[in-house]
């Protein structure tokens, strides 16, 4: 919402200045978003030429002196076909930004005379596009003074960022309303308008809506006969420009000024154009209308419209149309004055996507009690602009309005705003905001004025007390302590949350975040991709489905890195995963991809690992050591986790597992990546990853007690003891170290696999597996036979279970 | 010459001349051992008179003594020599790199870690952290917090829908951390304190816009709660997070639909420095949240009677005011996942924000 300074004090009663107003906007919820001061006009001063010589070297340029008011004349060189001397124009001096042509002026010598100066055109001001010649004033124009005071360029620009609960300030009249009742200045009474009618509107209306009258809840229509439509007066052009609308003629200004003066939207028709009467009604099914805009529109029944015998005419409380407009040879002008629906409106206008005053307006609610005053000002700048013989107006549908009364009880500003505000004080606030306060003592009721939608409740009434009385009265106050020291205030799923995020970035993984809807071929692949996960409008066709993993949007993000040379990655994400459209359905997942050579050590080439030609590419036990890690990190009993061969379809079948716990929990996924999978993401390298559900995790046990259990500390000597063993190359490595555990489980305390070799030696798939036991004794010393039975059960119970051999 | 002093002038000489410790081992054994020279003549004094055991049986023990001494000096010289000579052989090149430890290269996301931060402050206040789903109803997304059908303020909102279920009714992407609001005070009863967290959503891509971004919402509801109150908080919060000793706020009524009394919440700052914004100094004002009464709808919609509690909600872009605070450009790098963006805007893994230590101390 834009308005001028002098428009604004056309309103306002003030000798505030323009700080001051706009200091007070913002601080009452009208917030100022720019303010055009016009100081770039301000070094430009009325000038006379005092003589023009011709230019010894130029043709076409003249010499002029030219007499700024302030000392000697100063010499000018002039292109303008108009200078002349006597001519009185507008000067600019060296130094100064000529807005028109984006430049500074310097001192110049033009074919060898100086010119110290500018005698500037319209176009250089910005005020036209005339370039013609300069700018040619009345004779008595006085010299010396400020050119854009004198030409009325000189009314600074405010813009306010209006919040859409507040259709009363899309007027320049309800902002000056609003500053008035914040004691900045008096509101300028309107004068009631007195011109006298002759005869009836002769054009009829009447809705037909077919009982949704509230589509149209008022509609009121005057003829004005015999205007002389032309350009409207300069004041009202230079108004309308400064907050960028573009002046028509004086109509159709009329009605534009109306909608930013009063925040009333109106319609002109040229009389002459509209067939018949009117009638309000939804339009047909495809039936068109050419707008002003010079577009056509095609409607449809959830449009309303203003329609004469020939078809559509106007889009009620939107555009009117280009047929029945009004242009110079209007000379009979039907003025509307109407109330549309705002949803309605806002539907329609969204629908079109046609955006306008009007609808502006109309879709946050325009003053009912205005519309007939509203059409009673604008017969009066008709009259005053174009003339002409104004007849009654008639007023169609328009049943009054009801206000809503708020029962108010005073002290709930102290309740909501710990202001102490007097009930005299809040009585005044709103009676100067045009509320009409009755009853007496504590609790009052407050009618709220029609120009106010926004107001329902006590609420809104507390804020209106608030702004006004200054939001800045306003002291803060601590909030209560509950109690000394807080205790623990997150969720396991939020802790764990966080120990994933810092236990695999202390793995050297960087946390990224990517989007949660990934491309429908993504999704499916991962298993996602039903229709109820599809955004109905994405962003981007690649944007569409709601990620079934994090892994695809984590994978391609590796494969950017790698085309911008950056290959080894590992990148992490803990974040949502989405298995339906239901809050249960959101999965919380900690997620994880390496790629090239950035395992746990460190990625590339190192002369330390030279020996083994370089950095080694991921595999699949990098990503199982990263999910693992997030499982120990949250706190699981990592004995009760298994680790199944496999995963989903998007793993390696033979290079991936997946982690359980028990039969029923399955805590994640991790493996290297099926081919297919790869190919169909575009990406490609050594690449390993995982999936962890932090949700799946079962909750830790409550302990009684914080003491940890008694260290038993064995004063033996712990013992190590190796064995390899020759076994089926489809043997787990997993299964031999549960056989060899199981020998004693309360001497071995620990079984390591600490190799893993296939040779031809060992016979077609076979392989063999070395394990080191560690043996602590807790009672006495082993002695050399409990030795050989210990390893005699250890052995049996590997060979029994494995179906392997001891390796010689 | 005796020949005592012959036979201690080779034995000095064969003690120098040994080049290692087993050189000089062997001396010793040829000199001393049970055969030894040396030994061989001390095996001669028991057959001495008095007289001859004091002249030269006195000089084989000299004999004996030099030698000894001779051989323990060459010996602790040899080994000198040899642990010098095996340090100089293990030299190595101690400027060859090593690897960077994988917490030093590790990054959590900016974002991430301004939740921590967050965290950090509200905890110290009482408040605790909820979360809610991002795939939302319209309900809980709209209507709960009083946004009426069709009103403008609901288009403004740029919302992503999924398509409509059996009943016609379509879940959105949530436009605000807001829902959880509503689904709190569902779940608990007051006194509530809480922050919320989390990824929301519009149609709306730019430099500052993005289709998928962050807020982070707070609520507080009691029986006393006020505008006051809620100055009070937002300004402790902005002085701890931006860490400054005080900071200049101004509150402009405004409006959304979820609060009355609603504003807009400047934040007083210097920009005249380029992209680099100061806090708790200049004289610019720069726009950094919305907050405002919890609407007494939003109160009904979550079973509570406006008359009887009362509170404050405010919502903030955690990508912005990660930009104002740690300075990146563009708000669509936070989702590119480059690798060099987030070594350099991320966090290391061990620099865990708390009160105690200074949030990014």
């Amino acid at each position: 919402m834009k308005f001028t300074l002098s428009w604004l004090k056309d309103h306002l009663d003030t000798d505030a200045t323009l700080e001051e107003i706009c200091a007070r906007l913002t601080a009452i919820g009208l917030e100022v978003e720019d303010v055009d001061d016009k100081a770039a006009y301000r070094p430009f001063v009325i000038a006379r030429v005092v003589s023009a010589e011709q230019h010894p070297n130029a043709d076409k340029l003249k010499v002029l002196m030219v007499d700024t008011g302030k000392g000697d004349p100063v010499q000018v060189v002039c292109g303008a076909p108009n200078a002349r001397a006597g001519l009185v124009g507008a000067f600019v001096s060296p130094g100064t930004f000529v807005p028109g042509i984006g430049v500074t002026l310097a001192v110049g010598t033009i074919r060898g005379v100086e010119s110290r100066g500018m005698m500037c055109s319209e176009k250089e001001l910005e005020i036209s596009d005339n370039h013609d010649g300069i700018i040619d004033l009345p004779a008595d124009a006085p010299v010396g003074t400020s050119f854009a005071a004198y030409a009325g360029l000189d009314d600074p620009v405010i813009e306010i960022n209006l919040t859409p609960n507040r259709p009363d300030c899309t007027s320049i009249y309800g902002i000056a309303r609003d500053l008035a009742a914040s004691g900045l200045g008096t509101l300028k009474a309107p004068k009631a308008p007195a011109f006298a009618v002759e005869g009836d509107t002769p054009v009829k209306v009447t809705l037909d809506l077919g009982g949704d009258d509230h589509l149209c809840p008022g509609f009121a229509l005057r003829l004005v006969r015999g205007v002389r439509n032309g350009p409207s007066p300069k004041w009202m052009q230079q108004r309308l420009l400064a907050i960028g609308l573009r002046p028509i003629n004086a109509l159709v200004d009329i009605t534009n000024y109306m909608t930013f003066d009063q925040g009333r939207p109106l319609h002109v028709f040229d009389a002459a154009k509209v067939k018949g009467d009117l009638v309000v009604r939804r339009a047909a099914e495809g039936e068109t209308v050419l707008a002003l805009d010079g577009r056509e529109y095609t409607l449809t029944p959830a449009n309303v419209v203003i329609a004469d015998d020939s078809g559509v005419e106007s889009i009620g409380g939107i555009m009117g149309g280009e047929h029945s407009g009004c242009d110079e040879t209007t000379t009979d002008v039907l003025i509307e004055s109407a109330l549309w629906d705002p949803m309605n409106v806002a539907r329609t206008g969204r629908a079109h996507g046609i955006i306008t005053d009007a609808r502006y307006r109309f879709e946050r609610g325009v003053d009912p009690e205005y519309m007939v005053p509203g059409l009673e000002r604008a017969t009066e700048l008709v009259l005053e602009l174009c003339g002409g013989t104004p007849a009654a107006l008639d007023v169609v549908g328009y049943k009054g309005h009801a206000p809503k009364v708020v029962d108010f009880p005073f002290s709930e500003v102290k309740r909501l705003t710990g202001l102490d505000v007097s009930a005299e004080e809040s009585t005044d606030i709103l009676t100067r905001l045009g509320f009409s306060v009755s009853g007496s003592g504590e609790r009052v009721s407050v009618a709220v004025p029609s120009w106010r939608p926004d107001v329902d409740g006590k609420a809104d009434l507390v804020e209106e007390v608030m702004r006004i009385h200054g939001v800045d009265n306003i002291r803060p106050a601590p909030l209560e302590s509950h109690g000394a020291v807080n205790g623990r205030i997150l969720t396991t799923l939020q802790i764990r949350t966080r120990l994933a995020r810092r236990a695999l970035a202390a793995r050297g993984m960087l946390e990224a975040v990517t989007w949660s809807f990934i491309p429908k071929a993504h999704a499916e692949l991962f298993g996602g991709g039903a229709p109820s996960l599809a955004l109905s409008n994405p962003i981007a066709a690649d944007m569409s489905d709601m990620r079934p993993s994090l892994l695809p949007g984590l994978l391609s993000a590796a494969q950017r890195n790698a085309d911008k040379g950056y290959g080894d990655v590992a990148l992490f994400e803990v974040s949502g995963t989405y298995e339906s459209d239901r809050p249960e359905g959101q999965r919380r997942v900690a997620g994880g991809v390496r790629r090239g050579t950035a395992a746990l050590a460190g990625a590339g080439r190192l002369w330390s690992n030279a020996a083994k030609g370089g950095g080694r590419p991921v595999d699949v036990y990098d990503a199982k050591a990263d999910a693992l890690a997030v499982l120990e990190a949250c706190g699981l009993p990592m004995g009760n986790v298994q680790i199944e061969p496999g995963g989903p379809a998007w793993y390696h079948p033979g290079r991936s597992g997946t982690i359980r716990m028990g039969p029923k929990v399955v805590l994640g996924t991790f493996g290297e990546f099926h081919p297919k999978a790869l190919a169909a993401l575009d990406v490609s390298g050594a690449l390993a990853g995982f999936e962890i559900y932090l949700d799946a995790m079962p909750e830790p046990k409550k302990k009684a007690t914080r003491t940890k259990p008694a260290l038993d500390l064995s004063p033996f000597q712990a013992v190590r003891r190796d064995f390899a063993f020759v076994v089926d190359k489809t043997v787990e490595a997993g299964a031999i170290v549960r056989a060899a555990t199981g020998a004693d489980r309360k001497l071995i305390t620990a079984v390591n696999v600490f190799d893993v070799f296939e040779g031809a030696s060992l016979g077609e798939g076979k392989k063999s597996v070395a394990i080191e036991v560690v043996i602590q004794p807790t009672d006495k010393t082993l002695t050399d036979e409990d030795f050989e039975a210990l390893t005699a059960r250890i052995v049996g119970n590997v060979v029994k279970t494995t179906g392997g051999t001891l390796r010689a | 010459m005796s020949d005592l002093d012959q036979l201690k002038q080779t034995l000095l000489d064969e003690i120098a001349g040994a080049s290692d410790e087993a050189a000089i081992e062997a001396v010793r054994v040829a000199a001393l051992g049970k055969k030894g020279s040396v030994s061989e003549l001390l095996k001669t004094l028991g057959a001495m008179s008095a007289e001859e055991r004091q002249t030269r049986g006195a000089a084989i023990n000299a004999l004996k003594t030099l030698v000894t001494e001779a051989i323990a000096e060459r010996k602790a010289a040899l080994r000198e020599a040899a642990i010098a000579a095996r340090l100089a052989a293990e030299t190595v090149d101690v400027s060859l790199p090593v690897r960077a430890s994988p917490a030093e290269r590790g990054r959590i996301h900016p974002i991430s870690q301004i939740v921590d931060e967050i965290t950090a402050i509200f905890a110290d206040m009482g408040f605790s952290i909820a979360e809610g789903p991002d795939i939302e109803t319209d309900y809980y997304n709209f209507t709960a917090l009083n946004f009426p059908e069709g009103h403008p303020a609901r288009e403004m909102h740029d919302t992503f829908f999924l398509p409509p279920d059996e009943a016609g009714e379509r879940k959105v992407l949530r436009t605000h951390t807001s829902p959880v609001q509503v689904r709190t005070m569902e779940a608990q009863k007051p006194p509530i304190r809480i922050i919320i967290p989390g990824k929301t959503y519009r149609q709306d891509s730019d430099a500052t816009h993005s289709p998928m971004f962050h807020q982070v919402e707070g609520l507080v509801v009691d029986t006393r709660a006020n505008v006051a109150n809620m100055r009070w908080v937002l300004e402790e919060f902005c002085k701890a997070f931006f860490e400054v000793e005080s900071v200049t706020m101004r509150f402009r009524p405004s409006f959304f639909p979820f609060t009355e009394p609603s504003f807009e919440v400047d934040i007083q700052c210097d920009r005249s420095s380029g992209p680099i914004v100061r806090f708790g100094e200049g004289t610019d004002w720069m726009e950094i949240l919305g907050c405002g009464m919890v609407h007494p709808n939003v109160l009904r919609a979550g079973g509570l009677d406006p008359d009887v509690y009362q509170g404050f909600a405010w919502g903030m872009g955690l990508d912005r005011i990660a930009m104002l605070k740690y300075g990146m450009p563009d708000l669509r790098d936070f989702f590119n996942a480059d690798v060099r963006w987030l070594s350099h805007y991320g966090f290391r893994p061990l620099d865990m924000p708390t009160l105690f230590g200074g949030l990014s101390a």
